[in-house]
């Protein structure tokens, strides 16, 4: 694979978290790393065994593939591989796969001497998937929480999970969830609109400035957060909406097992005017 | 500022989970693994039994022989074909029920209904009630029996109803329902039913009268699609959502979520709901039946003091015999001990309206665990 002239500047050794300088090389354009092979393990090992799940199963349509979670009555207990086994060994793949990426990210930014802001950002993603298969369960006392790992099936499990406590809308972390995840794309349609707009000028004029962006958005809204800002507020506006979504299925059984509408009677209740 | 930030970052975890639950959980798996058909509820939560009282005395087989009711007193219209001594158990057990004479209600005791100097005059209006209440119980008993068949059992038949299932004591059950005021005409104080936290749909900002609608009437539960694309659908917002506010009214009264019937990956579709869904499906009509056909059906003898803010009287719903218990009392079969509250009812009257479960829009294809081919006599 070609290697792009500036990218030989960015091969770094050292940075590494373990291993020392054992697996600290790349393989064309990929670096590799003690991190690297654990990821390539634990998504090989992950993948072959929902290939497994799906022969043993009823079907190959790749819609209704389905692995899913061992019942409730197993509690935290290892079932056997055809009743959710597989499930749990696939889970342990997943959380070892994702933790893998993100530490490898770590090491990267450690070689380019960067900040931790991308694994800091994919952790969240990886809190929010572990929220759902690992800590909801645990707190519930039962791998039988977890979702299914199959495309219409977890969507089914997502639905009846909302379901389970009458009306999902009302459940007040998913609420914030909701407003930021909204949010999020509307600051990205703003800042990408901006971005276009300043970087694609109309016939014979210049590409404008940044000063130019903050002037249009100061005139729109009174305000612009300026260019690196906007980058902070989208992180926090994602991070947020991923954060919130973790905790609204935490709470949902663990902390509430009503309707979620009924949640909000302690507002109607306040000693205020009841 | 950094200990008000610090502050802050206690207290609002602190205010967000005041609401919550804390306490253990049960947990009751009702759908294949990895569905997330569960009823879990908060120990804490969970509404307690009801206590069953005893029959007043114990009934012999003996005492149901003997001179009948009809001709050993006046004006037995309902219970005549009881024998006497049947009829007394009866009466002594109802007056426990609906209106004890243990000095917890005004004029408790067989005065609440009977004019002792005359127990056979209809003068007071709950003697009239308390009849057409009796023929009410035994058509349920009689014909509405495949709601019951989750409590059948050989050795009791099934749980059946009693005055006590929704009395509990008190002459107007505790959970009953009655029509909204109707919306005012200009914009100025016009909520359209609903945007109001009300108790009666579990405290959503749903439609909260969707009894008027869907538990008197003919109307039914049509708002799901039959297909994906297009739906060729018509169901307004609206009426979806008068169906959510009767769902969730149905889910509190039972103490159940709404996997406790459904799949929420298809509503409607039969082969993937729970066999209660069935027994919920007569139950509507069950309740219908009884709100037309016997409640309302007593139109101007309902007295001012007991109907609702619209001038209709105080209808029953789920929780009445419910009472926030997927099974009432247990699914107690308390009405073995009270024979004369099964039937045969002969009415007098045009026969009731249960001939709805027969219709076309029946259940095409119920699952196999609620099969019954008991259907509700025509």
């Amino acid at each position: 694979m070609a290697l792009l002239s500036f990218e030989r500047k960015y091969r770094v050794r050292g940075g590494t978290l373990i291993g020392g300088d054992l697996f600290d090389f790349w393989v064309g354009p990929f670096y590799v790393g003690f991190f690297g092979v654990t990821t390539i393990f634990f998504a090989a090992l992950g993948t072959a065994l929902i290939l497994y799940g799906a022969a043993i199963g009823p079907t190959w349509n790749p819609w209704l593939i389905s692995i899913a979670p061992p019942d409730i009555s197993y509690g935290l207990a290892l079932a056997p591989l055809r009743e959710g086994g597989l499930w749990q060994i696939i889970t342990i793949c997943a959380v070892g796969a994702f933790s893998s990426w993100a530490l490898r990210e770590v090491e990267i930014c450690r070689k380019l001497g960067m900040g931790y802001h991308v694994p800091f950002a994919f952790s969240f993603a990886i809190f929010a998937y572990v929220s759902l298969v690992v800590i909801r369960p645990m707190l519930m006392g039962a791998w039988g929480y977890g979702f299914p790992y199959g495309i219409f099936s977890h969507l089914d499990w997502v639905s009846n999970t909302g379901y389970q406590y009458l009306h999902f809308h009302y459940n007040p972390a998913h609420m914030l969830a909701v407003s930021f995840f909204f949010t999020t794309c509307l600051a990205l349609g703003l800042h990408g609109s901006l971005v276009l707009s300043a970087v694609n000028p109309a016939e014979g004029t210049d590409v404008k400035s940044p000063e130019y962006e903050d002037t249009f958005f100061r005139d729109l809204v009174g305000y612009s957060v300026g260019t690196l800002g906007i980058h902070r507020v989208g992180l926090l506006l994602a991070l947020n909406a991923g954060f919130w979504s973790a905790i609204c299925i935490i709470i949902s059984g663990p902390f509430w097992s009503r309707g979620w509408p009924e949640w909000w009677t302690w507002w109607l209740n306040l000693p205020v005017w009841s | 500022m950094t200990r008000k930030l610090a502050s802050l970052a206690l207290v609002l975890p602190a205010l967000l989970l005041a609401g919550c639950e804390f306490g253990s959980k049960t947990q009751t798996q009702v759908g294949p693994r990895g569905t997330a058909m569960v009823q879990i509820h908060d120990t804490s939560s969970i509404k307690p039994l009801a206590a069953v009282p005893e029959p007043p005395y114990p009934l012999t087989p003996d005492m149901l022989e003997g001179q009948r009711a009809k001709e050993a007193y006046q004006n037995v219209q309902v219970l005549g074909d009881l024998s006497a001594e049947e009829f007394n158990y009866t009466m002594a057990s109802i007056t426990n029920w609906v209106a004890p004479d243990n000095g917890t209600i005004k004029d408790g005791g067989c005065n609440y209904c009977h004019n002792p100097e005359n127990m056979a005059s209809d003068e007071k209006y709950t003697k009239v009630v308390a009849r057409k209440m009796f023929q009410m119980t035994r058509n349920i008993n009689a014909n509405w029996k495949p709601h019951f068949a989750g409590s059948q059992n050989a050795a009791a038949g099934n749980a059946g109803v009693t005055c006590w299932t929704c009395h509990r004591g008190n002459p107007v059950p505790q959970y009953v329902w009655s029509s909204n005021v109707a919306n005012p005409k200009s914009i100025k104080g016009n909520k359209f039913g609903q945007n109001t936290p009300a108790q009666t749909v579990a405290w959503a900002s749903l439609p909260n009268d969707p009894y008027s609608a869907l538990l008197e009437g003919k109307n039914n539960v049509r708002v799901q699609a039959a297909k994906t694309f297009p739906t060729d659908h018509v169901a307004s917002i609206q009426s979806t959502e008068q169906t959510y506010g009767l769902m969730m009214h149905m889910s509190q009264g039972l103490g159940v979520n709404c996997t406790y019937c459904h799949n929420s990956q298809n509503f409607a579709n039969w082969s993937h709901s729970r066999p209660q869904r069935v027994y919920a499906w007569y139950g509507i009509r069950m309740v219908r039946d009884s709100n037309d056909n016997y409640i309302s059906a007593l139109g101007n003898v309902w007295p001012a003091n007991r109907r609702g803010p619209a001038g209709d009287p105080k209808k029953i719903f789920c929780a009445t015999c419910h009472q926030g218990v997927n099974k009432p009392l247990g699914g107690y079969p308390m009405l073995k001990d009270y024979p004369g509250l099964k039937g045969p009812y002969v009415s007098a009257a045009a026969p009731a309206a249960p001939a709805a479960p027969a219709a076309p829009e029946a259940p095409a294809s119920v699952p196999v665990a609620a099969a019954d081919t008991s259907k509700p006599a025509a």
